[in-house]
């Protein structure tokens, strides 16, 4: 804790102009001052990041120090959470989601949530992605149909399962399921997808396709993927935002933060992570 | 050393077979008991008028055992359908929307009230439900009833089980991840839409189960019923009718008028029909999992 401060002040002008660089390209995402704590515990702090569109941005950072909860924020699973107070503001599209008459559900619609492991809902493979389509008001039989190929096709998962689509989604594979999770969230057309460690339960094959499917994507979305593993966040990232114990501690374009690593804990992280 | 282990790991699997097998030869025992006990009556009376026969007079060797089985089913079920809305709602209510110091509060209270005898119910019932019966709903649907009914019994039991469904609903809802529910948020659902359409499906299995142990357990009971249902022989025609059930005619009767012929295999009858018709719960219920799982 004692050792990140500093670094974090010693860099700050540098952060901003980084900041600013990064806003150059059309944002999508902008959070400002951004506190989060529980009771007592303070989890973000003061979390201030530009995520621009069409690009994958990678949040790289330790166990516990707070990724999930930064993207729980940005579409408001924090909700669930009464203990979590938040500050600050979210704006996507402009909109500040933290302060904003807008209903939550329009809001969500806009994200695509990955989880760790894949939580397919209880009902068939079809169901499962006609189900958002339902919530978004698509009633006709003929417009579902054609959307859960389209996007079952977009996840490469089509021909695997194309014979079974009114079969149980819990009897496919682990990684069938993440890509149904996958589908199942582009199904909704959002802007953004938000991915919390997606391929950490996966067997290396799984995430190599989901790791595909993000560089693919990414022509279309905008992706929020949340990893400790720092190889998959050299193959995917175009910005990196390494976080340590609730803060931001380093941030910008991918290439640059990994040529050269400027907060020690940064450096070490990466040391160790080879 | 190694070998002591062994043995203690082998032996604690033996007993654990043991005690299983147990488990599983006591229904066995019990329900070949029953038929061995029951059988003499078999000899002079058919199966289908001893279940079906509603003329129950044991001094002229008849044995219609239909009013009993009327009287338990029709208890049972209106105890069942009271819980149904009121045990999920109020589990729903617990795991998915109240405060969490509400559910930390309500676990001890339903273990107090799943504690308490079941004859404190039937006296509770004595003073309050029977006449809550006979002096304002029969007259309200413009009935004449005594009180002492199949609806007194039914709502007698319907509180009594509510501890014990209630405690198995709110263990169905809590074994729902957050993260399905956080799921079918992020794709735009409400709280409702979500508690509707994922977790009443996922826990669809969980849920029947519990209303189906829940079934059994309320065939069953005997003492509170017993104190409310009236213990009339007769084909109830309306819920304010009093009835008899079957727990309540072989705690009532068993040991007395042993005198008469084929009396005590009629009792045991009594027994063996209730361990099938809850053999029989059992295996629908069995049944309606399987094919809810399928899905
Ligand atoms: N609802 C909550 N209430 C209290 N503390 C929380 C809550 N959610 C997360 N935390 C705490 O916040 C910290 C960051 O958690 P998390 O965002 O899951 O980290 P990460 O995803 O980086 O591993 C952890 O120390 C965790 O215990
Ligand atoms: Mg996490």
């Amino acid at each position: 804790m004692q050792t990140t401060t500093p670094i974090f002040k010693t860099n700050h002008v540098e952060r901003e102009t980084k900041l600013h660089a990064v806003a150059m390209e059309v944002p999508i995402v902008d959070i400002q001052n951004l506190n989060v704590s529980a009771r007592k515990t303070q989890i973000l702090k003061n979390i201030n990041i530009i995520i621009p569109k069409n690009s994958i941005t990678v949040l790289l950072g330790p166990s516990g120090c707070g990724k999930t909860t930064l993207l729980k924020c940005l579409n408001r699973l924090t909700d669930l959470y009464s203990d979590l107070h938040l500050t600050g503001s979210i704006k996507i599209d402009g909109d500040d989601i933290l302060n904003t008459k807008i209903d939550i559900t329009h809001i969500r619609q806009k994200m695509g949530l990955l989880l760790q492991k894949p939580y397919p809902l209880p009902m068939s493979i079809y169901e499962n992605i006609a189900y958002g389509l339902r919530l978004k008001g698509i009633r006709k039989r003929s417009v579902i149909s054609e959307k859960v190929e389209k996007h079952l096709k977009e996840v490469a998962l089509w021909d695997e399962v194309k014979d079974r689509l009114k079969s149980s989604a819990q009897k496919l594979s682990i990684g069938q399921q993440q890509r149904l999770c996958l589908a199942r969230g582009l199904a909704v057309e959002p802007e953004i997808i938000l991915a919390d460690e997606p391929t950490s339960a996966l067997d290396p094959i799984s995430s190599r396709v989901i790791e595909e499917e993000f560089l693919k994507l990414r022509n279309d979305y905008t992706i929020i993927h949340v990893t400790h593993i720092l190889r998959q966040a050299r193959r995917l990232a175009d910005y990196v935002v390494f976080m340590y114990y609730g803060e931001i501690v380093e941030y910008g374009p991918a290439d640059e933060i990994f040529e050269t690593p400027k907060p020690d804990i940064l450096k070490e992280y990466m040391k160790v992570g080879h | 050393m190694v070998l002591s282990r062994r043995l203690v790991d082998n032996l604690s699997s033996k007993w654990m077979l043991s005690c299983l097998i147990f488990c599983l030869l006591l229904p066995l025992a019990i329900g070949t008991g029953l038929v061995l006990k029951s059988f003499p009556l078999f000899t002079n009376h058919p199966l289908g008028s001893l279940i079906f026969s509603s003329n129950w007079s044991p001094s002229d060797g008849q044995f219609g055992f239909w009013p009993f089985i009327l009287g338990s089913l029709w208890v049972t079920i209106i105890a069942i359908i009271i819980c149904i809305p009121l045990c999920l709602l109020a589990a729903i209510y617990l795991t998915q929307f109240a405060p969490g110091w509400m559910l930390k509060f309500m676990r001890p209270v339903i273990d107090i009230l799943a504690g308490i005898p079941s004859v404190v119910y039937g006296v509770w019932g004595l003073l309050v439900i029977v006449p809550f019966v006979g002096d304002k709903l029969a007259p309200y649907f413009g009935v004449d009833s005594l009180g002492y009914s199949i609806l007194a019994g039914g709502l007698v039991l319907a509180v009594m089980s509510i501890p014990y469904i209630l405690n198995m609903l709110l263990e169905v809802f809590r074994q729902i991840p957050v993260e399905l529910g956080e799921a079918s948020l992020s794709l735009g659902a409400t709280k409702w839409e979500t508690i509707k359409h994922v977790f009443l499906r996922k826990g669809s299995s969980g849920i029947i189960s519990a209303y189906g142990l829940g079934f059994s357990k309320a065939l069953g009971e005997t003492m509170a019923v017993l104190m409310v249902v009236g213990n009339v022989v007769q084909i109830p025609q309306s819920v304010f009718d009093a009835g008899y059930t079957l727990p309540a005619l072989i705690a009532n009767n068993y040991g007395e008028m042993m005198s008469i012929p084929s009396y005590d295999s009629a009792l045991m009858f009594g027994a063996l029909l209730l361990f099938v018709i809850i053999l029989l719960i059992n295996v629908i219920f069995r049944y309606i999992i399987y094919k809810s799982e399928l899905i």
